[in-house]
């Protein structure tokens, strides 16, 4: 055998398995789900193999044109916050002392080893009616008739703060971190005080974690599903919420698929665009 | 004071304006800060601390009991008649099947393909990079369903070809963990392979060892400390995954996620705290258990 093929035996070996196990159980899985949303529904579940557009065309029906701007909007809002909360975190964390840093950083990140399912159902032993919130104010005689906080917005937009507001943080931790201060000094002498070398250098310079941090926790927001579905409740549905009723209870899996495609339109979209323009920035 | 910002004197006119800034820069700075840690560690106390309170459904402190820990082991009380002591038990057997069985593949199978993308050059790599990536961030629930409905369809044909009739279970909760967890694992072992020079394994193949005995002597010994990480990082996300596995498992493969949610769906009780409890302490070992084992080989 000659150095080539072998390496290109080697190559195979360590390539096939892998990509393999990606295409035959990742993308057929997608692919099929793509079929699925232009067949018609089967009558136990499944499907009927007859092409049809409706499946998108009932998307524009109002109540689910609803449900795709609500879940928009909470991944919008829930970003924004994280962003107001996590860049000022970041920022501290970045400039502490090195000693420091990397116990802050870990304290950011112990919580995103454990369990997600966990961490929001403490939420809803905070925000229900005989929660913790409740009780203390009631028992302070704030208020007399118990506040309605879980299964409302407000509830799904702390869950998805809380969720996500790691992955904000680290991707903006990592480049203010590598932010050379000598500009901010440079802006300083040459006259700005701090909000203006803030605003007109330190936050341009690091836009780049700025959109990294906001798209990491704009996609799995608007995907959400265990957050909504228990601090939610039946009046804050998200999408993901509509696409588990339509698999396993009413079971219009055409429907269902449509509807994955949406979501998957509304996540990869922006996603595509910021390694556009990365690229463009690179070259 | 900002002690971050270069200390500088400001020469201007609007010299106390810009001390005032700073100084509410520099406290609000800490405020967030301190708030933010507030607010990610609050919740999980709060959770903890009540898993001992004595009242059932109430948020009031009436007192301090170790009744949910013990219900979960005794099972079925007058306490908490809907806790069945089996069906914990199974899950957290069947949670700890599908992590040791899926990280075991995907560690192999994404140390394989990590090593494919950093050390060869092949047409459709950069396709396969952005294949890779796209489990990471395309939404779970997405993965969820186009796995429930590639596995109805794949069984329909094997029924139709063969009249064997397979239905959700086990195996195909393993195959949608190995399936999020190879792309995981392919990011944190590829970091490493960058940061090796590829010098010591073309030195290798001047000295005369071929291609495989170059992996195991020299590649493999020096990312074993990654591949290790890797492989708890997807134990972890296993053991932690609740959407992918809602979607394709079956009777008798709820694993603990799914259980924990079964039981909050049921009714609010302290024995769901007790339970979670037991599942963060169990996280944190793991997550301290591989920072000592980093700081050790880093030491080294």
């Amino acid at each position: 055998m000659t150095i080539a093929t072998r390496r290109q035996a080697t190559l195979g070996a360590v390539l096939i398995p892998a990509t393999a196990w990606l295409v035959i159980f990742f993308i057929v899985p997608l692919l099929i789900v793509l079929t699925y949303s232009f067949l018609e529904r089967g009558t136990y579940g499944g499907v009927t193999w007859k092409f049809t557009w409706e499946n998108y065309q009932r998307l524009a029906n109002p109540l689910f044109l609803g449900v795709m701007g609500r879940s928009i909007w909470l991944g919008i809002v829930t970003t924004v916050i994280c962003l107001l909360v996590g860049y000022p975190m970041a920022y501290f964390i970045a400039t502490a002392p090195p000693r420091w840093r990397n116990a802050l950083l870990l304290l950011v990140i112990i919580p995103f080893w454990t369990n997600f399912l966990v961490r929001t159902y403490a939420w809803m032993i905070i925000l229900r009616q005989q929660g913790l919130i409740n009780v203390a104010l009631q028992s302070t005689q704030i208020i007399d008739k118990p506040l309605e906080l879980l299964f409302t917005p407000l509830a799904v937009i702390i869950g998805l703060v809380y969720g996500y507001l790691p992955f904000m943080i680290l991707p903006l931790y990592s480049t203010i971190e590598k932010f050379n201060f000598s500009l901010v000094e440079a802006a300083q002498d040459l006259g700005a005080n701090d909000l203006r070398s803030l605003i007109r250098v330190i936050i341009p310079l690091t836009m780049r974690g700025i959109i990294a941090g906001s798209l990491l926790v704009f996609i799995p927001s608007v995907g959400a599903f265990i957050t909504p579905d228990i601090l939610g409740g039946a009046k804050t549905l998200m999408i993901g919420n509509i696409i588990e009723t339509q698999f396993l209870k009413t079971r219009h899996w055409p429907f269902g698929s449509a509807l994955s495609m949406l979501l998957m339109a509304v996540v990869l979209i922006p996603v595509m665009i910021y390694f556009r323009t990365a690229e463009e920035a690179r070259s | 004071m900002n002690s971050s910002l270069p200390q500088t004197s400001i020469p201007r006119k609007s010299a106390t304006l810009d001390l005032w800034i700073r100084a509410v820069g520099g406290r609000s700075l800490w405020l967030i800060t301190a708030l933010g840690f507030a607010f990610i560690y609050i919740p999980i106390f709060i959770l903890v601390i009540y898993s001992f309170n004595l009242s059932r459904t109430s948020g009031l402190w009436t007192g301090f009991t170790t009744n949910w820990y013990t219900s979960l082991w005794q099972g079925a009380t007058s306490q908490s008649p809907d806790i069945s002591t089996t069906l914990i038990w199974d899950a957290l057997r069947n949670s700890l099947i599908v992590g040791s069985i899926s990280t075991f593949f995907a560690t192999t199978l994404g140390t394989m393909l990590a090593i494919a993308l950093e050390r060869f050059k092949f047409r459709g790599k950069a396709l396969l990079e952005a294949l890779v990536f796209l489990p990471i961030i395309i939404p779970e629930i997405t993965m969820g369903i186009s796995l429930l409905v590639f596995f109805s369809l794949a069984f329909q044909l094997i029924q139709n070809l063969t009249g064997i009739r397979l239905v959700l279970g086990l195996p195909t909760v393993i195959i949608g963990h190995i399936t999020f967890n190879i792309s995981f694992v392919v990011v944190t072992v590829r970091a490493r392979l960058g940061e090796i020079d590829p010098c010591l394994e073309e030195a290798a193949l001047d000295l005369g060892a071929n291609e495989w005995k170059t992996l195991q002597r020299i590649i493999l010994p020096l990312i074993a400390p990654s591949i290790f990480s890797a492989g708890l990082l997807a134990f972890t996300l296993s053991l932690d995954d609740f959407v992918i596995t809602f979607f394709t498992n079956g009777v008798g493969s709820t694993t603990l996620p799914v259980f924990v949610y079964g039981m909050i769906r049921l009714s609010i009780t302290p024995a769901i705290n007790a339970i979670s409890t037991l599942m963060l302490i169990a996280s944190l070992g793991l997550v301290i258990s591989s920072l000592s084992l980093q700081q050790a080989t880093n030491q080294k």
